[in-house]
């Protein structure tokens, strides 16, 4: 529909689709993700409808690279990773487009739900409940300068009753979920594949009593409460979180909820979007992970290195998640920039 | 539009065309035993003699088909299964074969206990009959061997390699979907006990193609039914793709000596201008000086540091139809096998782009690349080579 709707405009568009892994058929089956022949198959036919020309490009192996194992990896050292983002940072907007600029074409045209207007800036989208700016924040402002997402100023029901009346066949597509490299949706199951076992205590945070073992200190996350398999219940009879992994000493912190809570957020690898970078402290809303809702903040940067002071506490943030930085606005909040996380206090 | 993709499909030939459409207007089953059918049963008989008359064959050796892919498996796969009673087991296949011999030959391997063995190819891509008379032993249940290859052209030494064959009496299969109509097939001369030939390459339809099959050389079927061709396969004869097809490959045969000195002229002027305008391309295959050596219509070249794909991308946006003729699964080109095979780093193997003529093609065709072709390499080469 993006296509459909950047043909519309008047502009030349050519399809292209994306071939993420050497081996299709490990994909998914069915049209869930984003990357099986059945998926390829109606992108194609959705450019014999719009009348461009269509063409599969294999960047496999740069994503393999860049994304999948950076995914591991991230796990491996404790960290959440968002492999949209980096997909979005290093494949789509930057492996895809550069060659699409070596090749003469002007912009990278995706369905992302967001809007960036001609003044540069990347807003959220109309439709806050698909709104996708968090995860194209980790784009600079070239990249940007370089893309267009016709979609942002349409509801996902607007776009897909679109979609219906042009005849694509993409209108009753489900969203697509998940994480497109692993095939059936088993996190746990891939990561210790690559990973392989390796067990170490889970730790209670406020004594230093081991609770329990854990396979692997990749398969948890900061917040996570099922799964933990303690033996006994908390002497208070209170649930257990995962307050943070230590990847050193291959030990899983627990605790109670309230001591999820931080209110102090660290990042790196800024990138500032919206104008000059801010010298001294900014009032903003953060974001903390995909579909978070936006928190008041004070944000301040210092050099690749970002702090934001949150306003009021927030629960479960977890290390290699995005921070990203909005200023309210009437005609859609603006992206100011983003950093990965690194700590949470 | 320039279209010099004529390997991947050439356009009808009009009298072909002509044949198609005036017999689907007629009804009849060729099966059946009234009037529209026996009218139907003869119009294929009639097809099915001229085109063993041109390909050097008897008519009860031409067995009809949907089309290359399914003549390639029935050989392969039939030719397989009748042997391997006999404790032949052993598959001998060149290595640049089209994937329709290639994949059908993995698969025996796979599920059939067959013993797969690749006949490697000289760096023109071409099987050495040395090559083959060390591979033959007692139990080997067939050989296949294409007649010339579909992406760099180059034409096989069939008779040497099938006299091998047959001197350690086994059957060799050949592909001659590219060969026939452009280089000179005679399949009894030929010494072959099966060979492929299909419409749509010579200005036939599309869907159509024939296995000629010795009528001593056994061959289970792959489809079971009305047992309608010589029971090794069925289906319904497809009456006016039948007829149709024979016009062609009849007219093709006919023509194929000017065919082919119109073509190779035409051919040896492309590969001249492309190495003018683009002086570092590298041509592949086999030389065009060589005579019988290559595929009249065919030029295959490298375009150092770029990358097919892109040069294609630039081309198609000039309305400028060439290949680059590696195989496609998924959507996802891989370097071709063909180039692999005859040594050509995967890099290399990346950077290439077939261009191919045929019965329309003219210089118009080749003035339109030609102006294309300097700033899409320029612009490839910026755009790189791709990870």
């Amino acid at each position: 529909m993006a296509a459909a709707r950047a043909v519309a405009a008047g502009h030349d568009v050519t399809g292209v689709h994306l071939a993420l892994s050497k081996n299709a058929a490990t994909h998914r089956t069915g049209a869930r993700g984003c990357c099986t022949k059945e998926d390829a198959h109606d992108a194609r036919r959705a450019a014999d409808v719009l009348g461009i020309p269509f063409y599969v490009w294999d960047i496999a192996e740069r994503f393999h690279e860049d994304v999948v194992e950076d995914f591991v990896a991230e796990y491996a050292a404790g960290r959440t990773p968002n492999p949209c983002l980096r997909c979005n940072e290093k494949i789509k907007f930057a492996a895809v487009l550069d060659r699409a600029l070596a090749l003469g074409f002007d912009a990278v045209v995706t369905g992302h739900h967001a809007r960036l207007g001609a003044d540069g800036l990347l807003r959220r989208s109309v439709d806050l409940a698909k709104d996708q700016s968090y995860v194209l924040a980790v784009l600079n402002a070239e990249q940007l300068r370089h893309s267009m997402f016709p979609l942002g100023d349409a509801t996902k029901e607007q776009v897909r009753a679109e979609a219906h009346a042009r005849g694509l066949a993409v209108a009753d597509k489900p969203d697509s979920h998940d994480i497109c490299f692993i095939a059936d949706g088993d996190t746990q199951g891939f990561l210790r594949k690559h990973l392989g076992s390796d067990p170490g205590d889970i730790v209670d945070a406020g004594t230093g009593e081991v609770l329990g073992r854990h396979d692997g200190a990749f398969a948890y996350t900061v917040g996570q409460r099922k799964g933990l398999a303690l033996g006994r219940p908390a002497p208070d009879g209170r649930p257990r979180y995962v307050l943070s992994i230590t990847p050193v000493t291959n030990t899983v912190t627990v605790g109670p909820a309230e001591a999820l809570e931080v209110s102090q957020v660290d990042g790196e690898r800024t990138v500032w979007i919206a104008g000059e970078r801010p010298v001294g402290p900014i009032e903003c809303e953060v974001q903390l992970r995909a579909h978070g809702r936006p928190a008041p903040a004070v944000v301040e940067l210092d050099g690749a290195a970002l702090s934001a002071r949150l306003r009021r506490p927030e629960r479960g943030i977890a290390a290699g998640q995005a921070v990203v930085a909005y200023r309210p606005d009437p005609a859609g909040d603006i992206v100011l920039g983003s950093a990965t996380i690194t700590a949470a206090s | 539009m320039a279209y010099l993709d004529h390997a991947a499909t050439t356009p009808m030939l009009p009298e072909a065309l002509d044949a198609y459409v005036a017999t689907a207007r007629e009804v009849g089953n060729a099966s059946s035993l009234h009037g529209a059918g026996r009218a139907a049963r003869r119009r294929v008989e009639e097809s099915r003699e001229r085109i063993a008359a041109v390909l050097g064959a008897r008519p009860s050796e031409v067995i009809f088909t949907g089309g290359g892919t399914e003549s390639d498996n029935l050989a392969v796969k039939g030719m397989f299964w009748a042997r391997r009673p006999e404790g032949r087991t052993k598959v001998l296949a060149g290595a640049v074969e089209h994937h329709a011999v290639l994949d059908a030959v993995h698969w025996l391997g796979e599920h059939e206990g067959a013993e797969v063995v690749s006949l490697p190819v000289d760096h023109e891509g071409r099987v050495r009959p040395e090559t083959l008379a060390e591979a033959l032993d007692d139990t080997v249940a067939l050989v296949t061997v294409m007649w010339a290859n579909n992406e760099v052209g180059t034409v096989q030494p069939i008779a040497e390699l099938a006299a091998l064959a047959a001197a350690s009496g086994v059957p060799l299969h050949t592909d001659a979907v590219q060969a026939v109509g452009q280089v000179p097939v005679d399949y009894a001369a030929s010494g072959v006990a099966a060979l492929t030939v299909t419409g749509h390459k010579l200005g036939g339809p599309l869907g159509v193609g024939a296995l000629v099959l010795g009528r001593d050389v056994p061959c289970t079927p792959l489809l079971h039914g009305g047992g309608q061709e010589r029971d090794v396969r069925s289906g319904t004869l497809d009456v006016p793709g039948i007829v149709s097809f024979a016009v062609a490959v009849e007219h093709a045969v006919k023509h194929q000596e000017q065919h082919a000195q119109r073509l190779s002229a035409l051919r040896d002027e492309l590969i001249e201008r492309v190495l003018a305008v683009v002086p570092d391309a590298v041509l592949n295959g086999a030389p065009v000086d060589q005579p019988g050596a290559r595929l009249p219509g065919n030029a295959h070249f490298g375009f150092p540091g770029c990358e097919g794909d892109a040069l294609l991308l630039l081309l198609d946006a000039q309305d400028i139809a060439v290949s680059t003729g590696s195989a496609c699964s998924a959507g996802v080109a891989q370097p071709s096998h063909v180039l692999l095979q005859m040594g050509t780093d995967s890099l290399a193997a990346r950077s290439s782009l077939r261009f191919t003529l045929g019965h329309t093609s003219t210089r118009a065709d080749l003035d339109a690349l030609i102006t294309a072709l300097p700033p899409a390499v320029d612009r490839a080469r910026r755009a790189g080579m791709s990870r």
